[in-house]
């Protein structure tokens, strides 16, 4: 019971830390060819994330690494069901990074602004495609009484028990990603720059801010509409509001900060949103991982994936020790590259 | 083509070719360090206009090294789901423990080392390039003990639903297979660091340019490059041959090209292996000397292929005896040149035998080959275990991925890996060409 809801909380966790730190990096992209109009510019918004995006992207393969440890059977199922969209994924991760890398190796126009399209176009595919991701996981997927499925890309695109990875709800679910952190990277670009970069990244989160509020009231209710029962947990444990209530409080704090022209704040506040979000969505989800939308009783839960006791008290002790090494050297990273990057100063 | 074909050649590929770039980072982070010790040590900037340039041609590895290596952690669950199922509960563990150990470590460094030198002042810049150097060092130990699990399974019990789960953490750890599978693989990955830089150095002497780069490279690599070539072969290349003969029967026979069990058996140099007559075309051999390698007695008997159920042997045996003896063969090569080189520069005559600059500028492919050769042996000799004795390759696949689905995926990965390859050749020789000599402090 206490391993279950611990591995819970920790890839819930780890997989938090991916979306607020590998997505400031996808809504810079985004927002790259947007805002940056010159390459002078654009080679300004790609120095904000420069020298920190690799680490913020091995969040995502240390959670990946997690849910194997201690949910093999998640892992197996889930990857193999999600096969295409995953390894679509898997080639736009290679995309965006060597978008990045390669960019500034050759001092050539043309070659830089290949590489910026293929930045952005990755990051604005990936951004959807996460969100799908996480619909997908809400919605349920056809599992078979062996515990695996196969999910094409689309079927009809209503939400029927044989779906496809994209229909009507998970795209909904892919556009609540876009937007939001399409106004998290614009919060960490009005954060890191300044001047005119600094003024379209604030016209760009007050404008996307509501993008993210209608869409986030069309979730709920369509998460509502097609799962009833993920506010069963929130009625059996009260507590669980607070999630919801930190995700509304972390919205209204962006919009005000916004306005305030207190980027800071701001960029933290859809931080706590994107956080908050993802902690409501999991707290309603358990002990489900991966529901069954075919027969409930092939669900693949908490319960039934988990992993040999031995092995997880293992990985407790040197996850901890893991994740106090891994805090320290995220401190010294951000805390050496902090402050503005001036969009005239030439070179990293 | 069949889904088990299309999984195996979609991982046989993409390891392969994400495999080029780690070795030649995992060896050059070491380089790199003495480089940068000794610029901070003798506070000479020849060495740190050194360090810079190898850390532009280690950024543009590094960088193919991340990308391409994220689809391997993934593989395991899209193509092998019902292998992941059955290991999850053990090779989950060393799996888990490289993101949170090594992956931090190294990226943020990284980023640090490239970006950051002058924020981090010279002897800063010199730690952030050793905790690259435990970071990438480190990140390969959990990868061999994961393999080295597959190839000989310690620490399991099974579970109820014929899964196995880990039993003894420090035993999966300390596994000897991964001890000394990492010794032999990281000193690899030094070779090839090496026969890189001193081929670098070589070009530039021999087009007159940046002669004292030239000459540094040419010196550092060498005498890292004797080291690592002799440390190869023994005791690491040794050892693991003994562990193979010890654990991996109808490997070791089909490696060796061995049909039948013999005492006093005889090391085979070259020849063909004729699946059909089961036996070995053209041999040239040395008598008994393959009973003293493995036994240290030259009338012990080895055991041959016919030892063993036929459906125990490996199922490419020409392609693992070629792997193995390629390796094998090149591997005798460099210590060969190592010796050479050394030899011509302790009579002060390296840096004018044009001839010899040539062999080195010529020979930087080779380590690669060697490498990807061994690995093959280790693998292609796996089969048809997938956990050798516990679970066959052909009921590891995922059983809902399709032909078809495994196939656009394949032909994806062949796609997208041609273009990273043209463009990072393209863009490491421009760096080369570019040269040493014009590389200064970063932001």
């Amino acid at each position: 019971m206490i391993m279950e809801i611990l591995w819970f909380c920790i890839i819930t966790f780890m997989l938090g830390m991916y979306v607020v730190l590998d997505g400031f990096d996808l809504g810079v992209g985004i927002l790259h060819r947007i805002i940056g109009r010159t390459e002078e510019e654009r080679t300004a918004l790609i120095k904000t994330i420069g020298p920190v995006w690799d680490g913020n992207e091995v969040w995502l393969l240390a959670a990946g690494g997690a849910l194997y440890l201690a949910f093999p059977k998640l892992y197996a199922s889930s990857f193999s069901g999600f096969y295409l969209p995953l390894i679509i994924v898997l080639w736009l991760l290679i995309l965006r990074g060597i978008g990045i890398e390669f960019r500034h190796l050759i001092q050539n126009p043309m070659w830089k602004s290949f590489w910026d399209s293929v930045f952005s176009i990755a990051s604005i595919l990936l951004a959807i495609f996460f969100g799908a991701a996480l619909g997908n996981v809400v919605r349920g997927v056809p599992l078979n009484q062996d515990g695996y499925f196969f999910e094409p890309l689309w079927t009809t695109f209503t939400v029927i028990p044989e779906s496809g990875i994209l229909d009507w709800f998970t795209v909904i679910m892919g556009l609540v990603a876009f937007f939001t952190l399409l106004s998290h990277g614009a919060n960490y670009i009005a954060m890191k720059t300044d001047g005119v970069l600094q003024t379209r990244a604030r016209t760009a989160a007050k404008l996307s801010w509501w993008g993210v509020l209608l869409l986030s009231i069309v979730a709920v209710v369509a998460t509502t509409a097609i799962r009833p029962d993920v506010w069963n947990n929130y009625s059996a444990y009260p507590i669980g509001y607070i999630f919801p209530l930190g995700g509304f409080i972390g919205l209204v704090g962006m919009f005000m900060y916004i306005i305030k022209g207190k980027d800071t704040k701001a960029f933290i506040s859809s931080s706590i949103f994107i956080l908050m979000m993802l902690c409501a969505t999991a707290f309603g989800h358990f002990p489900n991982l991966l529901i069954a939308s075919t027969n409930r009783s092939y669900s693949i839960t908490a319960y039934n994936a988990i992993s040999h006791e031995y092995g997880l008290s293992v990985g407790i002790i040197w996850w901890i020790i893991g994740i106090i090494l891994t805090s320290g050297y995220f401190i010294y990273l951000y805390r050496s590259f902090r402050g503005k990057i001036s969009s005239n100063q030439s070179g990293y | 083509m069949d889904a088990l074909l299309i999984d195996r050649l979609q991982f046989v590929f993409t390891i392969s070719f994400h495999y080029l770039f780690p070795q030649l980072t995992m060896g050059l982070a070491l380089l790199i360090v003495i480089l940068k010790y000794l610029a901070v040590k003798k506070k000479n900037e020849h060495y740190n206009k050194a360090a810079r340039f190898w850390a532009k041609i280690f950024g543009i590895n590094f960088a193919m090294g991340v990308v391409t290596g994220i689809p391997m952690e993934f593989q395991f669950g899209t193509n092998w789901a019902r292998f992941s199922t059955f290991a999850g509960g053990v090779i989950g563990q060393t799996l888990a423990m490289e993101g949170m150990f090594a992956f931090f470590l190294e990226s943020s460094f990284l980023g640090l080392f490239l970006y950051g030198e002058k924020k981090l002042g010279q002897v800063g810049h010199l730690i952030s390039a050793i905790l690259i150097f435990v970071g990438s060092w480190l990140s390969g130990y959990f990868i061999i003990a994961t393999n080295a699990w597959m190839q000989h399974p310690v620490g399991y019990a099974f579970s109820p639903d014929g899964s196995v789960h880990l039993t003894s953490f420090w035993e999966l750890i300390l596994n000897p297979w991964a001890v000394s599978q990492y010794a032999h693989n990281m000193i690899g990955a030094v070779v090839t660091a090496t026969f890189v830089m001193m081929s670098v150095g070589a070009y530039y002497l021999l087009s007159k340019r940046d002669l004292e780069y030239g000459k540094t490279f040419i010196r550092t690599g060498m005498i890292a490059g004797l080291i690592s070539t002799i440390f190869l072969a023994f005791p690491t290349g040794d050892f693991e041959a003994k562990n193979v003969a010890t654990h991996q029967g109808p490997k070791f026979a089909a490696m060796e090209g061995l049909f039948e069990t013999k005492q006093g058996a005889e090391l085979v140099i070259i020849g063909q292996p004729d699946m059909e007559k089961l036996r070995l075309d053209n041999p040239l051999h040395v008598p008994n000397l393959l009973s003293f390698l493995t036994y240290n007695r030259w009338n012990a008997e080895v055991k041959g292929l016919d030892a063993f159920p036929r459906s125990d042997w490996p199922d490419n045996i020409p392609l693992l005896y070629y792997s193995y003896h390629i390796m094998v063969g090149l591997g005798t090569i460099f210590i060969s040149i190592m010796i050479l080189s050394i030899f011509l520069y302790w009579k002060k005559k390296l840096f004018e035998s044009r001839w010899v600059l040539w062999i080195l500028l010529l020979s930087f492919p080779f380590p690669y080959i060697a490498n990807t050769a061994g690995w093959m042996t280790s693998e292609i000799g796996r089969q048809p275990w997938l956990v050798y004795g516990l679970m066959r390759t052909d009921v590891g696949t995922s059983a809902t991925v399709s032909a078809g689905n495994g196939l656009f995926t394949l032909l994806g990965f062949l796609g997208i890996y041609f273009l990273l390859g043209v463009l990072f050749i393209l863009l490491v020789i421009r760096t080369i060409n570019n040269g040493p000599s014009s590389t200064t402090e970063t932001h």
